[in-house]
C-alpha cells in the first residue's frame, strides 16, 4: 500500500487553534469526514482505540461537549471516564495538579478538559504525558467547536477560503469566536463580527477581522452567520441595558436575516437561548444548521481524539 | 539500490485475468444473484470496479461496489508514530444475505485481510466472503487464502510488488522488484 506523504499529526494536545498550520487542520477535518460514516452505521462502532483511557475532566457545566466527547470515545472503543470538580476531591481542597497527578498515575493516555480558565489546558499539558484536548477554556478558546463548525462549512459549502462568515453576539467572553477566528481567517474566510460595543473585545482587529456593529450591515452579503449567546454567567458588571433591548437590537430574525446571501446558513454553537439571539422560527428554518452542527461534533472529535493517540506515544 | 524491475503483467496480461476471475466468480456464485463486490482502497476499488464492468458484460447485470478503508482495523496501529490518514468507507448497500467478494490488488502477508473481515462484517452479515486478488505473493503471516487469484508469484521477502493501474498510475503493469542489497 503507497502512502502519499501529507501532513502527519506529531503534537500530543489540541490545545487550540492559534497553535495550528492550515494543513493541520485540513488533515484534522479530511480525517472527521472519514469518521462521519461510523455515526451513520448500524453498530457505531471501530477498534481503533481499544485499550486507551480518557477521561473526561469537566470543571465547568456542559452538556452538549460532554456528550458528544464520550460517544465519540465510544465509538472509537476507548474506555471513558467523566469527572465533574463537583463530587470529586477538588471540593475537598485538592489541587488541579495534583488531580493532574493522579489521573496520570491511573495510566490515562487523554485527558479532555474544560476548565473556567484561560490557559489551564495549557499549564497541565506541559506538566502531564497524557495527551490534552481543551474542551473550552474560560475566554480563550474552544477548538473543537471551532473545527465542526469549520467542518459544517465546508460540508455545505464546499470550501472555506473566499467565504464571509459572520458572528454575533457577545464576541467579549466567547472562546468559540476565538477559535473560530483563527481557524477561518487561516483558512481564507472573511470574517466579520458584530454586536453591542461594550462586549466586542478592544483590539479585536488586531485578528484580521472586521469590526460593524450595524447588524443588518455586518451580515450583508453573508454566506454563514453564526449566533452566539450572551453569557450571563461570565459578565459581573452590566454591559448593555437590558436583554430585550439586546433581542430587539442583535436579536436574529427570518427578516433580518434576508440581508445575508439567499443560500446562507445560519449556525448556533449551542445552548440557543430563543427569543434573545434568535427567532424560534428561524433556529426551526431549512438554514439553520445547529442540529447538523450537534451530529458532525461527532465525528470531529473522533478524529481529533484518533490523531492525538498517535502522537502521544512518542512522548512515554 | 534497488535490484532490477521485472515485469510481470502487462495490460493485456490484466485485462485477461481479469475476465478469467470474472468468469470463475459467476461459475462458483451461479450468476449474479446477490453478489457484492468490495475493492480494498486504493487499488482494489479500481479493480473491483474493472471486475463489476467484466461481470455486466458477461452477464448484463449490475453488480453492486463498495469501497472499504481498512486504516481503523489495522492491527499496528498501536505502534508508534503519527497515525495513518483514514479515508472514507462507503458500502451503499446492504451486507445481510450478500455474496461479498474482496477484492485487493496484492496478497501478500494477510494482515489486510484480516483488518478488512472485520471491518466488513462490523457493517453487516453476509452470507459469504470471498477473496480475489490480482497477485498472490505468498510468505503469509495468517492462515487466509485467497479464493480468486490473477497470478501466483514467487517472491523473496525483500522482493517488491507493485500494482500500476491507468486509473492512479497512467499504466496497467505488475512489477516485481529487488529488494535492497545492502
Amino acid at each position: 500500500m503507497t502512502q502519499t506523504a501529507k501532513t502527519q499529526w506529531t503534537q500530543k494536545d489540541l490545545l487550540g487553534l492559534r497553535d495550528l498550520s492550515v494543513a493541520e487542520i485540513e488533515l484534522i477535518l479530511d480525517t472527521a469526514k472519514s469518521f462521519s460514516e461510523v455515526s451513520q452505521r448500524e453498530v457505531k462502532k471501530v477498534p481503533v482505540l481499544r485499550g486507551k483511557t480518557v477521561v473526561n475532566l469537566f470543571l465547568e457545566p456542559s452538556t452538549r461537549t460532554r456528550v458528544s466527547f464520550e460517544l465519540a470515545e465510544k465509538r472509537l472503543s476507548a474506555d471513558s471516564i467523566g469527572m465533574a470538580s463537583g463530587g470529586s476531591s477538588m471540593t475537598k481542597g485538592e489541587s488541579l495538579w495534583d488531580t493532574i497527578a493522579n489521573i496520570e498515575a491511573l495510566k490515562v493516555d487523554i485527558i479532555v478538559m474544560r476548565h473556567g480558565s484561560s490557559g489551564a489546558p495549557h499549564r497541565i499539558s506541559n506538566y502531564t504525558k497524557c495527551g490534552v484536548v481543551n474542551a473550552g477554556d474560560g475566554i480563550n478558546e474552544h477548538p473543537t467547536q471551532a473545527l465542526l463548525d469549520m467542518f459544517t462549512l465546508r460540508e455545505i459549502k464546499g470550501k472555506i477560503k473566499g467565504l464571509k462568515v459572520v458572528f454575533v453576539g457577545d464576541i467579549l467572553h466567547s472562546r468559540v469566536a476565538r477559535s473560530n477566528i483563527w481557524g477561518l481567517t487561516k483558512l481564507g474566510a472573511e470574517v466579520v463580527i458584530c454586536g453591542p460595543k461594550t462586549l466586542i473585545p478592544w483590539g479585536i482587529e488586531e485578528l484580521g477581522v472586521k469590526v460593524i456593529h450595524d447588524v443588518k450591515k455586518a451580515i450583508d452579503g453573508a454566506d454563514a452567520v453564526t449566533l452566539l449567546r450572551i453569557q450571563m454567567e461570565r459578565q459581573n458588571e452590566t454591559l448593555f441595558p437590558s436583554i430585550r433591548e439586546y433581542a430587539s437590537t442583535y436579536g436574529m430574525n427570518t427578516e433580518l436575516f434576508k440581508y445575508a446571501k439567499p443560500d446562507a446558513i445560519l449556525m448556533h454553537p449551542g445552548p440557543v437561548n430563543r427569543g434573545v439571539e434568535i427567532e424560534s422560527a428561524l433556529a426551526d428554518s431549512p438554514q439553520s444548521y445547529i442540529l447538523k452542527q450537534v451530529t458532525n461534533g461527532i465525528a470531529v472529535r473522533m478524529a481529533v481524539l484518533y490523531l492525538l493517540s498517535g502522537a502521544m506515544k512518542n512522548e512515554k | 539500490m534497488t535490484g532490477a524491475e521485472k515485469q510481470i503483467l502487462d495490460e493485456g496480461g490484466i485485462e485477461r485475468v481479469l475476465a478469467r476471475i470474472a468468469h470463475e466468480i459467476l461459475e462458483r456464485n451461479q450468476g449474479t444473484s446477490n453478489l457484492a463486490l468490495i475493492g480494498i482502497r486504493t487499488r482494489g476499488v479500481f479493480l473491483a470496479e474493472r471486475l463489476q464492468k467484466k461481470l455486466f458484460e458477461i452477464e448484463n447485470k449490475e453488480v453492486p461496489v463498495g469501497i472499504l478503508d481498512i486504516t481503523l482495523y489495522r492491527d499496528d496501529l498501536s505502534e508508534v508514530g503519527p497515525k495513518p490518514e483514514v479515508h472514507e468507507t462507503n458500502i451503499p448497500f446492504d451486507l445481510k444475505g450478500k455474496a461479498v467478494i474482496l477484492v485487493d490488488d496484492v496478497l501478500f502477508t494477510g494482515r489486510t485481510i484480516r483488518a478488512a473481515l472485520d471491518a466488513v462484517i462490523d457493517l453487516g452479515r453476509p452470507k459469504v466472503i470471498r477473496l480475489a486478488v490480482l497477485v498472490d505473493r505468498g510468505h503469509r503471516e495468517l492462515p487466509i487464502k485467497a479464493d480468486y487469484v490473477g497470478k501466483n508469484i514467487p517472491t523473496s521477502l525483500q522482493d517488491r510488488v507493485t500494482i500500476h493501474l491507468k486509473e492512479t498510475d497512467g499504466v496497467d503493469e505488475a512489477v516485481i522488484s529487488g529488494g535492497s542489497k545492502v
